[in-house]
């Protein structure tokens, strides 16, 4: 009912952009998204403040803070599910204004949330083209849409899935996890927004979910994984940013940091424990905040 | 392991995580389609069967089942297994088998049409005016699809927008359709004397009464055997040249087999002569409408995007509007497809009995469609059924309405066994959710 004759050819394209888009994003240092002076209110109640935030293509950005820091509203904001109350978001060097979820989606901005948004009944090929269903003669084509999804979860390397026809149902929290992720990467995105994304894992299946990470990032796209799980963070951050308050306290590359610091930063606001003491200099990229 | 998925040769940049701290954690799928996974007929047997002590039974328990009843009802009473009598089942649970098909557009997105029984019969009262006034059979049922379909169309319009629950939306319509067939017969005149509105057309009359004459019966179920065997041979070839999982030759070929032995026994049953002063032969013209209203259904839900977004919407609405999906649209849609199909079922209904009577109670009737359509495997939490569930449910109904008769037991014990049976069916389902949970 929904998308256009051409979903065929640009899904079959999915595949093949990312290399292009990353040798893009090593010539030019514009940062894929730049977030300016963002707050959020409700009513009296300020959830968000003054949030200026790159985010560079390319890159894992690792969004923490404790409960109520405002983590969840920031995602909404850049996800179009909320209209900030002030401040502007750049995306790929342009201002604009998300009004609905599908805004967002449409820029290329995917957002993957706990819940993963899929339909257990059906199975993994026929979630990943969800709404962009490819046609021939006005009926499915099966064939066509199970060899565009093998290639993207191939490309994903996700290969611990025995069948794409099993339903998303009978899948371990991990590979639900990479299906989403894997229809999120189909539909061209170039920002892809995690929300604690290993959350409800186990160890391995945590692993699962962080290599996909890894691999995203290095095709080129940007991914903003929100958790609460330091661990995590560390394993596949580029960059962290802490949250307090509603405020953003820090930003920078993730070797800066270890836990105690991040622990405190997310906790009072501040660490005593400076970056110099790690025996690293401040960049000016990370000074530009605070 | 990963038969279908190959690992990747080239190497990789494995970060932190190495694929070989990922243990195997595929013991937990089991719902991928057994014939696709199969490599041979053994290994498909073996498959189906881990299927079913998994819980995961497809059409096995109703055709079980079936299977069991049949019997049993055959050796109480030999005449069961008549021709006769089962070209009289026939004809006997067509309308049922419609009307469960009707509800499985609107059991798939986890609502219920309890007025598609009225729906059905102020259909059937508008296409027997419409005749009995001099109309040409083909504009009156035309007129009375159309009104039925919109019909549905507002119930649905009603539950999308005003945001209300289908069971009380339509338990309304039950109620005011209910009143409007009586105001309708009673309201018209000389055609409803005695409160029945008598069918006058032959060609409407002949979709129940009339049978293809012997050789046309063997033509038709020929073509319709090769056109379904060709369809799934050349699907599934096209999947193996392109090096998608597919089912192996041989299970295909059982497949087509199974397709013609069905057929082959439909045609030879339908061609005994059942007549008891003249020969009366050959394959009712009912079951073709059946058949054809189940290709056409089966093919919509199973090809097309609307049907996709009906098991989508069914399945996980949120994820399906986050996919872009107008759920608005397509329930309502739906519904309208479900008045669609009880407008058939009312043709149907006044051809079985010739007539429409004020007596005509739309509100068991429909009982008996969503009745057919679980007990055949469609489940009514949404999500989960598909068109042959309403064939096989149906029959189901059929063959207990039938027996129950044959016996001479009374309306009271049809009741009861149905609702035996329809207990025990959505009993399976629920152990069949259960049990997939849990693995």
């Amino acid at each position: 009912m929904t998308g256009s004759p051409h979903d065929g050819a640009r899904l079959a394209e999915a595949g093949r952009a990312p290399s292009g888009a990353r040798d893009e994003v090593a010539t030019t240092g514009e940062p894929l998204l730049r977030l300016r002076g963002i707050g959020k209110h409700f009513g009296p109640v300020q959830a968000l403040a003054g949030i200026d935030l790159d985010v560079p293509a390319g890159q894992v950005t690792a969004l923490v803070g404790d409960n109520g820091a405002g983590k969840s509203t920031l995602i909404k904001t850049i996800s179009g599910i909320w209209e900030p109350s002030e401040g502007q978001i750049i995306w790929q060097g342009r201002h604009v204004h998300f009004r609905t979820p599908k805004d967002a989606t449409d820029a290329g901005i995917a957002t993957v949330y706990q819940d993963l948004a899929l339909c257990d009944n059906l199975d993994i090929v026929q979630n990943m083209l969800l709404g962009h269903e490819i046609r021939r003669h006005l009926l499915l084509d099966e064939v066509t849409m199970e060899k565009t999804a093998k290639r993207t979860l191939h490309d994903l390397r996700v290969t611990t899935v025995r069948n794409i026809r099993q339903t998303v149902g009978s899948l371990s929290g991990g590979q639900r996890q990479a299906v989403a992720v894997a229809k999120a990467v189909m539909l061209d995105a170039r920002l892809v927004i995690m929300d604690e994304p290993t959350a409800a894992l186990g160890v391995s299946q945590t692993a699962l979910v962080l290599d996909l990470i890894t691999r995203l990032a290095s095709r080129g796209i940007a991914v903003i994984v929100v958790s609460h799980n330091l661990n995590d963070v560390f394993k596949v951050a580029d960059r962290i940013a802490v949250l307090y308050l509603g405020r953003l306290v820090e930003v920078g590359p993730a070797p800066e940091y270890d836990t105690a610091s991040v622990v405190d930063l997310m906790t009072t606001g501040m660490s005593q424990r400076s970056r110099t003491a790690n025996g690293l200099a401040p960049t000016p990229d990370s000074g530009q905040e605070g | 392991m990963t038969s279908a998925n190959p690992e990747p040769t080239d190497g990789g940049t494995a970060t932190a995580t190495s694929p070989e701290t990922v243990p195997d954690t595929l013991s937990t799928g089991s719902a991928a389609s057994a014939e696709l996974l199969a490599s041979s007929v053994g290994e498909y047997a073996r498959i189906m069967l881990r299927r079913i002590r998994g819980g995961e039974s497809g059409a096995l328990p109703v055709i079980v089942g079936l299977v069991a009843i049949v019997l049993f009802f055959q050796i109480r009473n030999s005449l069961f297994l008549s021709a006769g009598n089962l070209v009289n089942l026939m004809t006997q649970a067509a309308f049922i088998i419609t009307l469960g098909m009707a509800e499985v557009f609107v059991l798939l997105l986890g609502e219920i049409d309890l007025a598609a029984g009225f729906t059905a019969a102020n259909g059937a009262v508008l296409a027997l005016w419409m005749m009995a006034a001099g109309n040409p059979w083909w504009l009156s049922v035309i007129a009375a699809l159309a009104a039925t379909s919109a019909y549905g169309a507002l119930q649905g319009l009603i539950i999308t927008r005003l945001r209300l629950p289908s069971f009380v939306v339509t338990l309304a319509g039950l109620l005011g359709l209910g009143g409007l067939v009586l105001f309708l017969i009673n309201s018209s005149g000389r055609l409803g004397l005695g409160g029945v509105i008598t069918l006058q057309n032959n060609i409407i009359n002949d979709i129940e009464a009339g049978s293809l004459s012997p050789v046309a019966s063997w033509i038709v179920m020929i073509a319709l055997v090769a056109l379904a065997g060709s369809l799934t041979f050349l699907r599934d070839r096209r999947r193996r040249v392109n090096g998608l999982v597919a089912p192996p030759q041989s299970i295909t070929l059982i497949k087509i087999a199974v397709y013609a032995v069905a057929g082959a026994v439909v045609i030879l049953v339908a061609n005994v002569n059942r007549g008891r002063l003249l020969p009366l032969r050959g394959l009712p013209w009912v079951v073709l409408v059946v058949l054809a209203i189940l290709t056409c259904y089966t093919l919509l839900l199973g090809r097309t995007r609307f049907g996709r977004y009906v098991y989508a919407i069914g399945g996980n609405a949120e994820a399906a509007r986050r996919a872009g999906i107008n759920t608005t649209r397509i329930r309502t849609l739906a519904f309208t497809l479900t008045g669609l199909t009880a407008g058939i079922t009312g043709i149907i209904y006044a051809s079985y009995l010739g007539s429409i009577s004020n007596s005509v109670n739309g509100g068991e009737t429909v009982l008996y469609g969503v009745a057919a359509a679980v007990i055949g495997g469609t489940s009514l939490f949404g999500g989960r059924g598909k068109m042959l569930d309403a064939l096989l449910g149906g029959l189901v109904v059929g063959v207990i309405y039938n027996g129950l008769e044959l016996l001479g037991l009374s309306a009271s014990a049809q009741l009861m066994w149905t609702a035996l049976v329809l207990l025990a069916a959505v009993a399976v389902d629920g152990l069949t959710r259960r049990g997939q949970n849990t693995s």
